[in-house]
């Protein structure tokens, strides 16, 4: 019998309209837990570098995290993986709401589709039933409207619909999948789906899910509610509103935006407005954000909230969580009246909510300095609001500059030419980034922007607060409860950092810090993406409930894997590796590990190479940044090692060193 | 004879209710065999009528087995929001597939989870669109047991007909005399 997986997956050949359930290998799942680390698998074992992102060759897959549909509190995500059209590496979007779970109670660990399909269809899974639908009529609809479409036709108002929009049909670079309230956005995964002709995939399950270890299972669980009510009633101090608590920042309920609207850019990620909030803006949004906010909404199994059900007025009903409340308002100049009805049409239409505004802000600004010319835009309004709705229009329909626009503020700056790649100036790995220009380097986050490979901060970062505390007495009451770190060393390293002096920025947290905090936060999210946990209630806040003390417990009593704090580092290690292997073998290297080049504004380039010799070091990869064949064998990627000899990757008996 | 009897009720507040179904999960968890061994909303004994967009959350906890629907059926309009069919209706009901065990298609019943401090969906929902109340009613002895009686055997006709009911009735008692 196997705990909290089902054991199987099904396997869909849109081409032959093929469908299969397939027994998994327990194996994997004690090499790789789940979610994230068996998506990997998969993906290295089935798409050869050489594979496009819009080859019927290339794989979607709709991978739960290990313990989603048990009853672990905010385990309910579903992690997507293929190969971007942006980055033209791994993608591995998440998200949050109801789909997992329910493929979970339907029976089955994954979707894996394959192939394209010559129509677009949907897929029905019901338990047992399996079928690919005709789509043609859902044509152009928009995620919400056709999940609610579905619903209908197939008189089931339990069923939980992922589906894409008009930017997803249309393989634009950015486009996301959406899910009521969620929505799997970076990388362009819903390029993807739209390329293999799938509309949306429509899960119901009524079957069990069993633990191993049921009274111990109950137990962890317990104790995670019981403390995220506790953490829930004593926010941290000292810390902004938006990291004093648990869950995504909680953008839905505080209406407070000092923070986000005078430290991140306006516009193209360009202009910093610092004395921007006052009292009467914040009567505005706030007065916009209560008239609109009908309910604050949470996923399945999660008593967070993160999100809400958005109203305007003659607008149709639509979700919505975290920062995309900013990014249209911030990146139009405009207002939140505005970010909230431009993000309604991006939901439906299903494009990412950090790429989207920047994209058009870009195109905006090549108009502005006669890179791109009014020709490029006919019959363009003149106010900033109006462009932008025109934008996010031609762009989801690729028409005229739409169609250029629709790859991404890289690849559509190659296409103009003329100087415009200096306008795509907010990118790592070809993917937009937020919009946050700082002053002095800070060690920490740029190892985590060069080295990250879900290309977003926000997937990497946590745990560890993002600035000192300013006074002895505020430490020492922050690491006095901080059972979450995985060494006391880490309770030090806070104490002794300091805004000003030595023991300052850039030169502090050193180098050997800054590996181990790294190191330590971008576990924790990797354990989180094979799990199927939020991050919101482990990885990105300060103190969370899940963390690896408890995380062993729950995948022994849940999985019934024997597993310890070691083997579980060493699994995420494993798993993690194995991405940075997808990414090798398709080109990635050391000069693609780079934060954008104003991130900063006071840069310290021997101490940047430093950094990231030291890190690399510390991952077991070398000096350019391939895991070497010794750490490789190490993690049991022995296979990984010998396809790299065989490419010229590696070189056989290579010292680790070099 | 007057003697007090336990009235539990959960209080539902669905104007709090943030669609998370958590009382699902903790209550099929609860009741499975060994418990805790598994979990699985559809065997839950409530369920959360969850419809976003028109911003409809119902948590209905499963009350008595019935095996006739209603002559006719209810749907009620509250402050401009209208409910689906006997949204708020509590019973196991061939008019419907909730409050059924998946497999056998056997009536699923709330116990208020027996044993335990409170019910284990109101402990679960930290929303606080759930809460337990006790209250202590007087009830006459010997009228209530006369209607449990009553009640419990017009329930066995219903199911297996007069004359099987009637037959072990006979039997019980003939064996009983023995």
């Amino acid at each position: 019998m196997r705990y909290a997986e089902t054991g199987f997956n099904l396997e869909i050949d849109l081409s032959r309209g093929n469908i299969e359930k397939v027994a998994t290998d327990p194996r994997d799942t004690e090499l790789y837990l789940g979610g994230l680390g068996t998506n990997t698998k998969i993906l290295w074992d089935r798409v050869p570098p050489e594979t496009k992102p819009f080859s019927p060759d290339n794989l979607l897959i709709f991978g739960t995290g290990l313990l989603c549909g048990t009853p672990a509190t905010g385990c309910n995500r579903t992690i997507v993986s293929t190969i971007s059209p942006q980055s033209e590496l791994m993608a591995f979007s998440m998200m949050g709401g109801f789909w997992a779970p329910e493929l979970k109670y339907a029976g089955y660990d994954k979707v894996v589709l394959r192939g394209k399909s010559p129509d677009l269809v949907y897929l029905w899974i019901n338990n047992d039933k399996v079928e690919i639908r005709d789509a043609s009529h859902l044509r152009g609809k928009g995620a919400i409207e056709t999940a609610e479409l579905i619903k209908q036709e197939l008189n089931e108002p339990k069923a939980q619909v992922a589906a894409i929009g008009m930017a997803g049909e249309n393989r634009v670079y950015y486009a996301s999948i959406e899910q009521g309230r969620s929505s799997a956005s970076r990388g362009g995964i819903g390029a993807v789906m739209g390329d293999k002709g799938v509309k949306a995939i429509v899960v119901r399950g009524t079957n069990d899910i069993n633990v191993a270890q049921p009274a111990e299972y109950m137990e962890l669980c317990s104790e995670v509610l019981d403390y995220i009510k506790k953490r829930e009633s004593n926010p941290i101090p000292g810390v902004m509103p938006i990291l004093a608590g648990l869950g995504s920042p909680q953008e839905m309920k505080v209406h407070d935006e000092k923070w986000h609207t005078e430290n991140f850019m306006w516009g193209n990620s360009r202009v910093r407005k610092r004395d921007y909030w006052n009292e009467e803006i914040e009567k505005d949004w706030t007065e916009t954000m209560e008239k609109a906010r009908t309910r604050l909404v949470s996923c399945f199994n999660c008593p967070m909230e993160c999100g809400a059900t958005i109203s305007m007025p003659g607008l149709p009903t639509y979700m919505m969580k975290c920062f995309t409340k900013l990014t249209y308002t911030m990146g139009a100049f405009s207002d939140l009246d505005f970010g909230l009805r431009i993000a309604q049409k991006a939901t439906e239409y299903g494009v990412d909510g950090f790429s989207a505004p920047q994209v058009m802000a870009f195109a905006l600004e090549l108009l502005e300095n006669g890179i791109l010319t009014d020709k490029d835009f006919p019959d363009m309004p003149e106010d900033s609001e109006g462009r932008f709705f025109y934008l996010l229009d031609k762009i989801v329909r690729r028409e005229g500059i739409g169609d250029v626009l629709a790859n991404g503020t890289h690849w559509a700056a190659k296409e103009i030419g003329n100087g415009a790649e200096a306008y795509a100036h907010n990118n790592i790995k070809k993917t937009e980034q937020l919009p946050l220009k700082l002053s002095m380097l800070n060690p920490v986050y740029f190892l985590m922007y060069s080295t990250g490979e879900k290309i977003n901060i926000t997937q990497i970062e946590g745990q560890f607060p993002q600035a000192p505390f300013a006074t002895k007495e505020e430490r020492e009451a922050f690491v006095s409860d901080w059972i979450q770190v995985p060494d006391e060393k880490f309770k030090q390293i806070l104490l002794d950092w300091e805004f000003r002096g030595d023991n300052s920025n850039p030169y502090y947290p050193t180098v050997e810090m800054s590996c181990d905090i790294v190191d330590w936060q971008e576990t924790m999210h990797y354990i989180d993406d094979a799990l199927g946990q939020c991050a919101g209630l482990s990885s990105f806040p300060l103190k969370p409930p899940y963390h690896i003390h408890n995380y062993p417990k729950f995948i022994s009593a849940g999985a019934g894997i024997d597993m310890d704090k070691d083997k579980l580092t060493q699994a995420a290690k494993r798993y993690r590796t194995l991405v940075r292997a997808v990414n090798i073998s398709r080109g990635m290297r050391r000069k693609d590990e780079k934060p954008p080049e104003n991130h900063w504004k006071k840069r310290f380039p021997e101490l940047e190479e430093q950094l990231l010799d030291g890190y690399y070091k510390f991952k077991g990869w070398n000096k350019d940044g391939i895991p070497t064949e010794e750490s490789l064998h190490e993690l049991g990627l022995g296979y990984v090692s010998d396809a790299f000899i065989e490419r010229g990757i590696l070189t056989e008996g290579e010292d680790a060193s070099v | 004879m007057k003697k007090t009897k336990t009235i539990k009720t959960i209080k539902v507040d669905i104007s709090k209710c943030n669609g998370c179904r958590a009382c699902e999960v903790i209550c099929s968890s609860f009741h499975a065999t060994p418990k805790y061994s598994s979990n699985n909303p559809e065997r839950s004994r409530i369920r959360v009528t969850r419809e976003p967009l028109r911003d409809v959350y119902v948590p209905v906890y499963a009350g008595e087995y019935t095996v006739a629907e209603c002559a006719g059926r209810d749907k009620y309009i509250i402050d401009g929001k209208e409910y689906d069919e006997c949204a708020f209706c509590r019973a196991s009901c061939p008019s419907r597939d909730l409050f059924k065990e998946p497999d056998s298609g056997l009536p699923l019943k709330c116990d208020m989870c027996e044993g335990e401090d409170e019910p284990l969906c109101v402990k679960w929902c930290h929303a606080d669109a759930l809460i337990y109340e006790e209250r202590e009613v007087a009830v006459d002895t010997a009228e209530e047991l006369e209607g449990e009686v009553e009640v419990g055997l017009e329930s066995l006709i219903n199911r297996h007909g007069i004359e099987k009911v009637a037959d072990i009735v006979a039997q019980i008692s003939k064996d009983s005399k023995r």
